[in-house]
């Protein structure tokens, strides 16, 4: 059996200093997942530093939820490419030569 | 060294607080670390940035900043002034908001190492992510090892499974700096730098080697003993085996990453032409050729 960490929304957003209504958004965008156990809800710990870089989005820099979309979007496509670049940067090292 | 904060944020001498929010704001959409994933540049900038938003958004940093900013080593007369003006004690001090931030040698110097200010003194922050690079060859990346890395001045003991890839990385957690405020501790994320071996190189679980096979062994046929990973191998070559030709040796390459398979072992041969011929030879090769 798996143990999960789950983390209460209530208890997170208030020693994060975060509305509950930026969680409730954050998981109607399907940015994150939140666990209902008896009407109240959990995060799950895995998800906690991504919650934490949606958090320094909205609060510090001012990016508006779709703009988070966007931007997680956009970066889960730059990780592909990365991984994409190190496959072929593997490749390119069956030519290089040896003296 | 003396750092212009001004000038990293744009902005000159008169702006005001809105100003300097607002170029801070737009910076620090352009180069935060969030942004631009182990992107070292960017996580440098950042940290200027930041650096330059702690000192001129605070009044009294901001101050003492104008006051003494070229000719910070004398700042300490600042405080001395400051103390004779005011009895009382310094108002509450902030909690760090970015545990990450690095201040610069300039900073610490005129400011002390104090963090950021926050959106609250009690906010929980999980701890820095701490990024190292590992460097190995081929023989030490075959096999499941372990290996005592020091990070931040901290021994840890891991283990590397065999089959690692040129430019994976792995996340250690919790072995990142510490969370704040009773938050969790960051993760250590390890890259490996995988060298090729002279002769050998690897793609994926396979492994491949050119091997240079005499001209007598190529036409005629014969064994030949060729080094792998694991050691020495015997190999037969063909009879009128042509140059460039490939052979493989299966389950004689690299381990698969945390499988119990191997890959193959591709040779490719090279034949060489034999040289400083003597007279009888070439006598031979002619009446080989005229057969």
């Amino acid at each position: 059996m798996q143990t999960e960490y789950l983390i209460a929304v209530d208890e997170f957003c208030t020693l994060n200093n975060v509305d509950v209504s930026f969680i409730s958004s954050l998981k109607q965008t399907g940015l994150i997942e939140v666990t209902t156990i008896k009407e109240a809800g959990f995060i799950d710990a895995g998800q906690l530093q991504q919650l934490e870089k949606f958090i320094r989005f909205y609060y510090e820099l001012d990016i508006n939820l779709e703009g988070i979309e966007t931007i997680t979007h956009l970066l889960r496509r730059i990780n592909n490419l990365q991984e994409e670049v190190r496959g072929l940067k593997n490749r390119l090292r069956l030519y290089e030569v040896y003296d | 060294m003396f750092v212009d904060y001004y000038k990293i944020l744009g902005i000159d001498k008169k702006a005001t607080p809105k100003d300097i929010k607002a170029a801070y704001r737009k910076l620090a959409r352009k180069h935060h670390p969030d942004l631009h994933p182990n992107d070292k540049e960017a996580k440098k900038n950042f940290q200027q940035i930041n650096e330059a938003n702690e000192v001129l958004s605070d009044p009294e940093k901001r101050m003492k900043y104008d006051q003494y900013g070229e000719d910070w080593k004398h700042a300490g007369d600042f405080e001395n002034a400051k103390q004779q003006q005011r009895s009382s004690p310094r108002g509450s001090r902030y909690s760090s908001a970015q545990p990450e931030s690095d201040f610069s040698d300039f900073f610490e110097s005129m400011f002390g190492g104090s963090g950021r200010s926050g959106r609250t003194s009690q906010v929980r922050y999980r701890g820095e992510d701490y990024n190292a690079e590992l460097n190995l060859d081929l023989h030490d990346a075959c096999k499941t090892h372990k290996q005592t890395l020091t990070v931040n001045g901290k021994n840890i003991r891991i283990t590397i499974p065999a089959g690692i890839e040129n430019g994976q990385t792995i996340k250690i957690p919790g072995h990142g700096g510490p969370g704040t405020n009773g938050g969790p501790d960051g993760d250590l994320y390890i890259t490996f730098s995988v060298a090729n071996l002279p002769g050998i190189r690897r793609l994926g679980d396979n492994l491949y080697a050119t091997v240079d096979l005499d001209l007598y062994t190529a036409v005629l046929g014969g064994e030949i003993t060729v080094d792998t990973l694991n050691g020495k191998v015997k190999l037969k070559v063909k009879p009128e085996t042509q140059n460039g030709s490939k052979v493989k040796l299966k389950g004689k390459g690299f381990p698969a990453y945390k499988t119990e398979t191997f890959g193959d072992f591709y040779i490719t041969y090279s034949v060489k032409i034999p040289t400083n011929l003597t007279e009888k030879q070439k006598t031979l090769f002619t009446e080989l050729s005229q057969s």
